[in-house]
């Protein structure tokens, strides 16, 4: 399934990222997911909120970068070598990953999202891994 | 020393023939050779007949830096290629750097008022002269060299750069004399102590400084740290390089060497003379140049003249201190640097306004250029190797065009304070 990211640009500087999170609760949205990317003088906050447009308009109003993306959200058995199997299946069709983090998870599922380099193609070998 | 008495220490009624001579000619073969003098006198309904004397001087139209740049490379040159026999070269204000010609008389005119200098300077011919001014493009190096050849002292050509060697030679081959810019000269009194060297073992008295803005304070710290006399000299290549003018051994404002370039005062708003010692932009009109003539060129820089009789004996009209820029101009390292020299960098990179911050700083001695971009959204890539490969690409075409070297740093929109809608470009933290 594509859902649409939200990510923001932030600078290493204290209180920027709670900041972004209270914008956010302040606005009823919710958030299901993040990480963060990282380097020595910036970072990219991503995101999987309730709302992405919305999120995305509200935090430009309070003057960050913002930029929808799409990813993938993609399933996996919530056992040892469950992960490592999708993966596995993902190199051998030749799916390339950008990045990608948890989402969420229960007793016998966990959804990943995945950004990979080339959307439609590697949403085609999730399909075919699925099904 | 005096080196040419009978023009350094002429009345003032002299000086005024002279220059009314030379610039009669001098208009006239502008007028004649390069169309857009002629134009922009034509323009003012002037022909060469209409200046009699210097006092007519300003009647003409003015020159700036982008008449330079408009005719690039050699539209302004007033005589045929086969006579100019040296180019030099600085850098402009979209990257296209402004181009000076010599012939073999501007040559010696200029070693001539290079000699001049040095003997203000206090600078004799037993005197070993290290030259640690960039030789090239920049005028400093060869400036300062062919001055102190003709002036008959020993020239060490050692270019800049190169700190641990500077100081061996100091020592090796007893200088006397170092020329380099001021920041450098501080730079060297730490290198000295951090290899042990004590300045008073050196044989050095005097230092001439250049090509950069440098305070009283800044001096006083010069001449402890290093034990020696250092001087103010002065110049630009549009004008001839080092040796326009420079102070003598009384440290009371730089003599013009004037029967070569007139100076005058004017008010940069609205372009007209100012009173008598009063401080406004410096204007130089050259009157004995043969490959570039240039009228009434505009330097941005602030100063006053003084027209007083020097303790020296000079008759020598003085140039105060420069006292800043009419324009944004930054002096970086001897190299100027328009904030909109990284603006078109910027511009060309988005489609929109770029905001942006410019910061100079001196660590230690010597001086970084700071740039910070706001990451607006044109700019802001999901993936941390874009942002990375922009970071790179701001950085190596911003060092491509203003030929220093720039730490860039990517911040958040609206990080750089806005005043009254307009951003602020630049912030000097120099204490100079």
């Amino acid at each position: 399934m594509i859902i649409k990211q939200v990510s923001v640009f932030l600078e290493n500087k204290s209180g920027r990222l709670s900041e972004v999170t209270r914008i956010l609760g302040d606005a009823g949205i919710n958030i299901s997911a993040f990480t963060i990317a990282d380097t020595s003088d910036f970072g990219i906050l991503r995101l999987v909120v309730s709302d992405p447009d919305e999120a995305c308009k509200v935090l430009r109003d309070s003057d960050f970068s913002v930029q929808t993306t799409e990813v993938l959200l993609a399933n996996s058995p919530n056992k040892p070598g469950g992960l490592a199997q999708l993966l596995e299946f993902l190199n051998a069709k030749g799916a390339f990953i950008e990045y990608m983090y948890a989402f969420s998870m229960n007793d016998d599922q966990a959804t990943i999202v995945i950004r990979p380099t080339n959307m439609q193609r590697c949403l085609a070998i999730l399909e075919e891994y699925a099904g | 020393m005096i080196w040419n008495r009978t023009i350094e220490c002429a009345s003032r009624d002299e000086m005024a023939a002279i220059q009314s001579e030379r610039l009669i000619r001098t208009v006239q073969r502008v007028y004649h050779n390069i169309p857009s003098y002629r134009t922009k006198m034509q323009e003012k309904g002037l022909v060469p007949a209409d200046i009699k004397s210097v006092e007519d001087i300003t009647k003409l139209p003015f020159t700036i830096k982008s008449d330079l740049r408009d005719n690039y490379p050699f539209g302004m040159f007033t005589v045929p290629m086969s006579e100019i026999v040296r180019l030099h070269a600085s850098s402009g204000t979209t990257g296209k750097p402004t181009v000076v010609g010599y012939t073999r008389n501007d040559l010696q005119m200029w070693a001539e008022v290079v000699t001049r200098s040095l003997g203000m300077a206090g600078v004799h011919q037993k005197d070993i002269v290290q030259v640690a001014y960039g030789y090239g493009l920049f005028t400093g190096g060869l400036g300062l060299h062919y001055g102190t050849e003709n002036l008959g002292a020993t020239v060490i050509p050692i270019s800049g750069g190169n700190t641990q060697k500077q100081i061996q030679l100091m020592q090796d081959f007893q200088s006397t004399v170092i020329a380099c810019t001021p920041s450098y000269a501080l730079y060297l009194s730490e290198v000295m102590q951090e290899m042990g060297v004590d300045p008073e073992s050196l044989k050095l008295r005097i230092g001439i400084f250049g090509a950069e803005p440098w305070s009283e304070s800044m001096r006083r710290e010069i001449e402890s740290k290093l034990k020696i006399k250092a001087i103010d000299i002065y110049g630009l290549s549009e004008v001839v390089g080092p040796g326009v003018s420079c102070e003598c051994e009384h440290q009371c404002g730089m003599h013009v060497n004037e029967d070569h370039f007139i100076p005058e005062i004017i008010n940069p708003e609205t372009l007209d003379p100012v009173a008598p010692g009063e401080i406004g932009e410096l204007v130089f009109s050259t009157i004995t140049k043969e490959g570039i003539p240039i009228l009434r060129y505009r330097t941005r820089d602030l100063t006053r003249l003084i027209y007083d009789k020097c303790e020296c004996g000079r008759t020598l009209v003085r140039m105060e201190k420069c006292m800043g820029r009419s324009d944004d101009m930054l002096i970086i390292r001897g190299v100027n640097v328009f904030p909109s020299q990284v603006e078109s960098v910027l511009l060309s990179m988005s489609e929109t306004e770029p905001h942006y911050l410019l910061i100079v700083d001196r660590v230690g001695t010597l001086d970084v250029l700071k740039l910070m971009v706001e990451v607006q959204e044109q700019f802001f890539s999901d993936e941390v190797r874009q942002l990375e490969a922009l970071k790179k690409k701001i950085t190596h075409n911003i060092q491509s065009i203003l030929g220093i070297s720039v730490d860039v740093k990517l911040v958040e929109p609206k990080t750089i304070e806005r005043t009254a809608g307009k951003a602020k470009r630049v912030i000097d933290n120099r204490k100079i």
